[in-house]
């Protein structure tokens, strides 16, 4: 029996195991939705397209499977460019399905014709424009293969509205064959060697996560292995959760604001054993000083990742789980070096735990306005720390980042590479989405939050229970942050307190919205909030010119962190 | 220093982009550029002439090989390979200079491709050397055009 282009789309979405689609409809898919009703597909409308790419990615990042989006052309496709960027900085996998103008019509400036495929093609890991409807089942399959696979990324596929519209024999590809794309999963073995003679030589190691831990699902592993060596871990802002922050052997996080002990460490290690981060700008600081006098072994399964910025001195190309399993196998046969390791390392003990006593993260708990950590502090406590917990981006990203103890894989969602303003909310929306019965809390800026706050009213028609925390300082925080610093205070365009009344406007989109001016009123507000069924938003308002420290200025080496005592003032 | 690298790829439309956007993204420098099909008409073969030091041409060549259409890349430089491009050259022609012209043609082994009462039009193919030095001395006569190819290269042997 011939199946139309949609119909074999729809199948094929199914056939993958998707189950929730977040999209908004449009003239040239028309077809589609048309047929949506027949498939056992849940629609989510969202109120713009940036936040449906967001709500796929938060998905995404909750459960590990890739988050699908469906949008119109034109319009409807420009507006997930941001939703891709924030996506692909990250490695999320989403598929991202955009409807074309006809075939006959692309190139013609046709009426909601965008060059997508052009326009995307830099922030997507692949992407696709479909020209005939018997190629269209096996790209489904292809994008979704490619998006989930090796480093995992965004994938688009452009679909012009004669091949939705055509008919043929549906045929669904079993296997996907692709002969120029094959991921290395299994580390060479004599890089993992080498590796394992660097650990068991070192005496100042650190081990430092990156997100490619989350993403290859390997914090058990990771886990066995830090425990095994008895090192210091310090995790990315990428990687909160992979490791357990609450335990002892966890620093907290690195970089630019990361804590004293884990910059400190990092500094001073005598060997870095990287599994999956890409030392971002954000956590080496100045390149020529970072980790001096360390060697460094590199695990990422994207060889583009080695040697970009920092040169490796053992390089192992593989998926983080698959060679952690490799050197802890390599390990095992080395039990006599590894006792004298652990003996070897309990200076460097020493030494670590006095920098976690010297400069622990903290604030002034004396103030009389709500401060920022406070809140964080507070919700952590009265929700046990069992939550998904979403950012937008700024300084409150980086206090949920420190005060919020992530202690599993794929709780914290947050724009680390892209540093998505507006990305909490909807990516909130998507994990709760997949996760209807857990608790998803967005700490969010009163900046960030009203980026895409409109799909507010996508959370009250499937109420969906997520609680958005905003940290609402009346100013984009971490620009004022930067110019008290570093322009003389002139406050640019980063004032906001002309704002609107978020307890109001929650309660314009069908939601709930609650108040704390002052710190006695915190606690109530938290309860109510999680007390109460269905979305609710929270207008936490916090000391306006609070700061984010520890933090090392945008070039600085880590050993130069400003810390609150040495505050400019 | 230069390298060539020679790229094979998927013969479908937008290749060509994802490698030209991938150097313009990354800030990476293109000299020259060739693209044809290869024997087997679902592949392409792309010589890219592209020059930075060794970090660079590392993460040139690993990011082409990441490109889901890249099927395999090649960098001829530290190999024994040879390279030719083809220059067209139209230069004035007048009755003083022609027989010169003629004999630089015959020494570089080049051929006259189209002649007018006021240029000749020369052909000539060879490694970057031999043009230069073709060119150089083509130079006072009076180059009136030039259109070159990029280069080609293959590795020697099996």
């Amino acid at each position: 029996m011939k199946l139309t282009g949609a119909q074999i789309f729809l199948e094929s979405l199914v056939r993958e195991g998707v189950k929730h689609i977040f999209g908004h409809p449009g003239g040239v898919v028309l077809t589609i939705y048309d047929e949506l009703p027949k498939f056992p597909l849940k629609h989510f409308l969202v109120r713009h397209e940036q936040g449906g790419v967001h709500m796929a990615d938060g998905y995404a990042r909750a459960t590990g499977k890739a988050g699908v989006v469906l949008v119109t052309s034109g319009p409807g496709a420009t507006n997930t460019v941001t939703g891709l960027a924030t996506a692909y900085m990250d490695s999320i996998p989403v598929v991202c399905f955009t409807g074309q103008v006809p075939t006959h019509l692309v190139g013609n400036d046709a009426f909601q014709e965008a060059d997508i495929v052009g326009i995307s093609r830099p922030c997507t890991k692949h992407n696709y424009l479909v020209k005939d409807v018997n190629d269209l089942a096996r790209i489904v399959r292809e994008a979704f293969y490619i998006a989930t696979t090796g480093r995992p990324g965004p994938v688009l596929v452009d679909l012009p509205k004669d091949v939705i519209n055509a008919q043929t024999e549906f045929h669904w590809p079993e296997k996907v064959h692709l002969r120029s794309y094959n991921p290395t999963y299994q580390g060479h073995p004599g890089q993992v060697a080498k590796a394992v003679d660097l650990i068991l030589q070192s005496r100042k190691p650190v081990i430092y996560v990156g997100g490619g831990a989350i993403l290859s699902n390997a914090s058990p592993e990771l886990v066995s292995f830090a425990t095994k060596l008895g090192t210091p871990v310090a995790p990315t802002l990428m990687a909160l959760g992979a490791f357990p922050m609450t335990h002892w052997q966890c620093t907290g996080m690195l970089g630019m604001h990361g804590e004293y002990q884990a910059n400190m460490a990092m500094h001073d290690a005598d060997l870095l054993i990287a599994i999956g981060p890409r030392f971002d700008d954000r956590v080496t600081g100045k390149l020529d000083e970072f980790a001096p006098c360390a060697k460094k072994i590199h695990l990422d399964i994207d060889p583009t990742s080695i040697g970009k910025n920092i040169r490796a001195d053992v390089p192992i190309v593989g998926d983080a789980r698959e060679v952690l399993r490799q050197m802890m196998a390599e390990l095992d046969g080395r039990p006599q070096e590894l006792e004298e390791f652990k003996a070897n390392i309990q200076e460097w003990w020493a030494q670590v735990r006095k920098w976690r006593e010297e400069h622990p993260l903290s604030y002034d708990r004396t103030s009389p306005n709500i401060k920022p950590q406070y809140v964080i502090e507070k919700l952590y406590e009265l929700t046990g720390g069992d939550a998904i917990v979403s950012t937008g981006v700024g300084q409150h990203q980086m206090w949920a980042a420190q005060f919020w103890k992530f202690d599993r894989p794929r709780t914290f969602l947050t724009s680390g590479g892209l540093g998505t303003m507006g990305y909490g909310f909807p990516a909130a929306v998507g994990a709760q989405v997949a996760f209807p019965d857990r608790l998803v809390i967005d700490i969010d800026g009163d900046g960030s939050f009203q980026m895409t706050c409109q799909d507010l009213i996508l959370a009250a028609e499937h109420n969906l229970p997520v609680k958005v925390a905003i940290i609402n300082n009346g100013y984009i925080g971490m620009v004022r942050q930067w110019q008290e610093f570093f322009f003389r205070r002139n406050y640019s365009q980063s004032d906001m307190a002309c704002q609107p009344d978020f307890v109001k406007l929650a309660e314009a989109y069908r939601c709930a919205g609650l108040r704390a001016t002052k710190p006695d009123e915190m606690v109530g507000v938290i309860k109510e909030a999680l007390a109460t069924p269905g979305p609710v938003v929270m207008d936490f308002q916090v000391e306006r010119e609070e700061n984010c420290f520890p933090m090392i200025p945008a070039g600085g080496a880590h050993h130069q962190m400003i810390l609150p005592e040495v505050m400019p003032s | 220093m230069k390298h060539t690298i020679s790229v094979l790829v998927e013969n479908q439309f937008g290749v060509l982009a994802r490698v030209a956007g991938l150097f313009s993204g990354r800030g990476f420098n293109i000299e020259s550029l060739n693209v044809a099909e290869t024997m087997d008409p679902t592949v392409s073969r792309m010589t890219i002439v592209t020059s930075g030091h060794d970090g660079i041409i590392e993460q040139i060549e690993k990011q082409l090989n990441k490109l889901i259409n890249v099927i395999k890349v090649h960098d001829l430089t530290a190999e024994s390979h040879i390279e030719r491009e083809m220059v067209l050259v139209k230069v004035n022609a007048e009755a003083t200079n022609r027989a010169e012209i003629l004999r630089i043609v015959d020494i570089f082994r080049a051929k006259v491709v189209d002649v007018t009462p006021r240029t000749y039009t020369i052909e000539i193919t060879g490694d970057e050397d031999k043009l230069e030095a073709f060119l150089k001395l083509l130079k006072p006569i009076g180059i009136r055009e030039i259109v070159r190819t990029g280069k080609v290269a293959m590795a020697r042997g099996g």
